[in-house]
């Protein structure tokens, strides 16, 4: 039974990587229809470095991730602070508003930003994106934040108070250096959700200004070159490296052994 | 009454604390309320409008919009086939998403099983789009299941799967198995080695020991894995346009179409909230389901 499971495991593990082995290859290879065999060659990242409205779309993708990290742990920290160390009426009723941007399906979402955006006159471009992303991003970082307050100690502030400490003090002195494990790993997954968001992007792009994943979607359905699977590779490097970060950080998966 | 319980309700009748509260949380609630609440409220206004709204014509109010499914048959085969879509991809990943977290919990340990836990979970947070790609790679005529194919007859005829029912539910099965075996996992790896070990010493088989075990008590993690496909991969519209070129039309596709191509906003709206509501019916309904488990262990 154990070798009949591992085997399974190891096809699984197989099946979800081949797709993504095989783009990746590719993006190696020198015939721009794919045409195997294959030829090895650094062609198509070379002519990426030229691609001037892919490479702008990379750099708008990276600013909106930054700027999102920053904001939605910002404000989702000081969220999150409310919501687990004060009491108040409506406590629950403002837990639960937090799972309508994970639930609801982008598509959704994104559609009725759009609207709503052309109606107020917000418009679309880089600055309703950012709206967007940090929107979708608040939700998980009030998660983790909170996750991470729970397993410390609220008496520390309280004994920080109890000592002449007012609570913004407190707040710098004790709490805030004892989340900053959490508060990486939200900056860290606030950055991932926006980064590989696309369908919120792709209803809030002007056709100037698109991420990444818009100009890699318009790319694939215009008809496309190996120059996609190289920009495509290094995405997949970077978002792999985050995550793997991520999960040191917060023991993502870690012992949950507990023979 | 401890120390902390005092504080807070001293801190509840303070107004200086209710201000203090208040102020932490209008940043991010305000954000949501910018971005995501009242979007949708301006979506279900839109959705009784007669026609998109242009600046110095007056706004003519309907239900048309929702009486769609009347009015256009097609929609009910687009609809079903949506459904169609997501039973058959939530379908698979029950079927390998289960097995792989029960060989992950219980046939795996140590550092092996945290490697090939990541490894797992890794694909899940790269870009949905690019991997949707890969599979274009893989699925599409000269490419390497066609290139596989003829290494051993080279005599076939040439072979494509792009565009066709079958990629659409690789693509997905591949996009939304690694929540299945999350999920699943976490259910599994809570499973106490006694309880098997009790059920083989009264003789239980190997089948015995997953209808009567281990598959009730992963139920928890199925539904809530089950949830977690069924309901983004029935508003998927990426997926079934690239993987099913014209055969993939779905509810996700048309509402798409209408903001981006027919620019009819209205019924635009009116279909996403359609789907809106069977989503909060299939959450509904599942809540209760799971909540009942709770009560029962």
């Amino acid at each position: 039974m154990i070798a009949l499971g591992r085997a399974f495991l190891a096809a699984t593990i197989f099946f979800l990587y081949l797709p993504i082995v095989v783009m990746v290859a590719l993006a190696f290879n020198a015939s721009p229809l794919y045409t195997l065999p294959f030829q090895l060659t650094f062609h198509w990242f070379v002519v990426l470095a030229n691609n001037g409205p892919l490479l702008s779309a990379t750099y708008n993708s990276l600013l909106i991730a930054v700027a999102t990290s920053i904001l939605a742990t910002a404000v989702g920290t000081l969220a999150s602070l409310a919501l687990n160390r004060r009491s108040f009426r409506g406590q629950s009723l403002l837990k639960v508003l937090l799972l309508p941007p994970i639930a609801i399906p982008w598509l959704i979402t994104g559609t009725a930003m759009l609207v709503f955006f052309f109606w107020t006159g917000i418009g679309r471009g880089l600055h309703a994106m950012l709206i967007g992303h940090v929107a979708l991003a608040i939700p998980y970082v009030v998660l983790i934040i909170g996750t991470g307050m729970q397993t410390l100690r609220a008496d520390l502030e309280e004994a920080a108070m109890s000592m002449g400490s007012t609570p913004v003090h407190a707040f710098f002195a004790v709490t805030l250096p004892l989340l900053a494990p959490s508060i990486i790993a939200a900056l860290l997954f606030a950055f991932a959700v926006s980064l590989d968001q696309f369908v919120v992007s792709y209803f809030l792009a002007t056709p100037g200004v698109s991420t990444l994943p818009v100009e890699i979607y318009t790319s694939i359905r215009k008809g496309f070159t190996p120059e996609i699977n190289a920009i495509s590779a290094i995405f997949l490097a970077v978002s792999a490296i985050l995550v793997l970060i991520f999960a040191q950080l917060s023991n993502l998966g870690g012992n949950r052994d507990r023979h | 009454m401890s120390l902390a319980s005092e504080v807070k309700t001293k801190g509840r009748r303070r107004p200086s604390a209710s201000w203090a509260t208040a102020a932490l949380l209008t940043p991010a609630y305000g954000w949501l309320t910018l971005a995501v609440f009242l979007p949708l409220c301006a979506m279900l206004f839109f959705s009784f409008l007669k026609r998109s709204p242009i600046p110095g014509r007056p706004l003519l109010f309907t239900i048309d919009n929702y009486l769609a499914f009347i009015k256009r048959p097609y929609l009910f085969d687009v609809a079903w086939r949506s459904i169609e879509i997501g039973l058959w991809t939530t379908g698979l990943c029950v079927l390998v998403g289960l097995p792989a977290a029960l060989a992950l919990a219980r046939a795996t340990s140590g550092r092996s099983k945290h490697i090939l836990f990541l490894l797992i979970i890794l694909p899940f947070w790269t870009n949905g789009l690019v991997r949707v790609f890969s599979w274009t790679m893989v699925l599409r005529e000269g490419g390497v299941l066609d290139f596989a194919l003829h290494l051993f007859m080279p005599s076939a005829p040439t072979f494509s799967l792009l565009y066709s029912f079958p990629a659409i539910i690789i693509g997905l099965v591949h996009a939304y198995l690694p929540y299945m075996v999350l999920t699943c996992y976490l259910s599994a790896s809570a499973i106490e080695d006694s309880y098997i070990e009790a059920a083989r010493s009264l003789g239980a088989r190997t089948p015995t020991v997953f209808w009567k075990i281990l598959l009730p008590l992963c139920l928890p993690g199925l539904i809530s894995g089950s949830i977690l496909i069924f309901v983004p991969v029935i508003g998927s519209f990426m997926e079934p346009r690239i993987l099913g070129g014209r055969i993939g039309v779905t509810m996700g596709t048309v509402i798409e179409d209408q903001f981006t191509a027919a620019f009819n906003w209205p019924l635009g709206a009116a279909l996403s909230f359609t789907m809106l509501a069977v989503v909060l019916l299939i959450f509904a309904a599942s809540s209760r389901v799971l909540a009942g488990r709770g009560t029962i262990q």
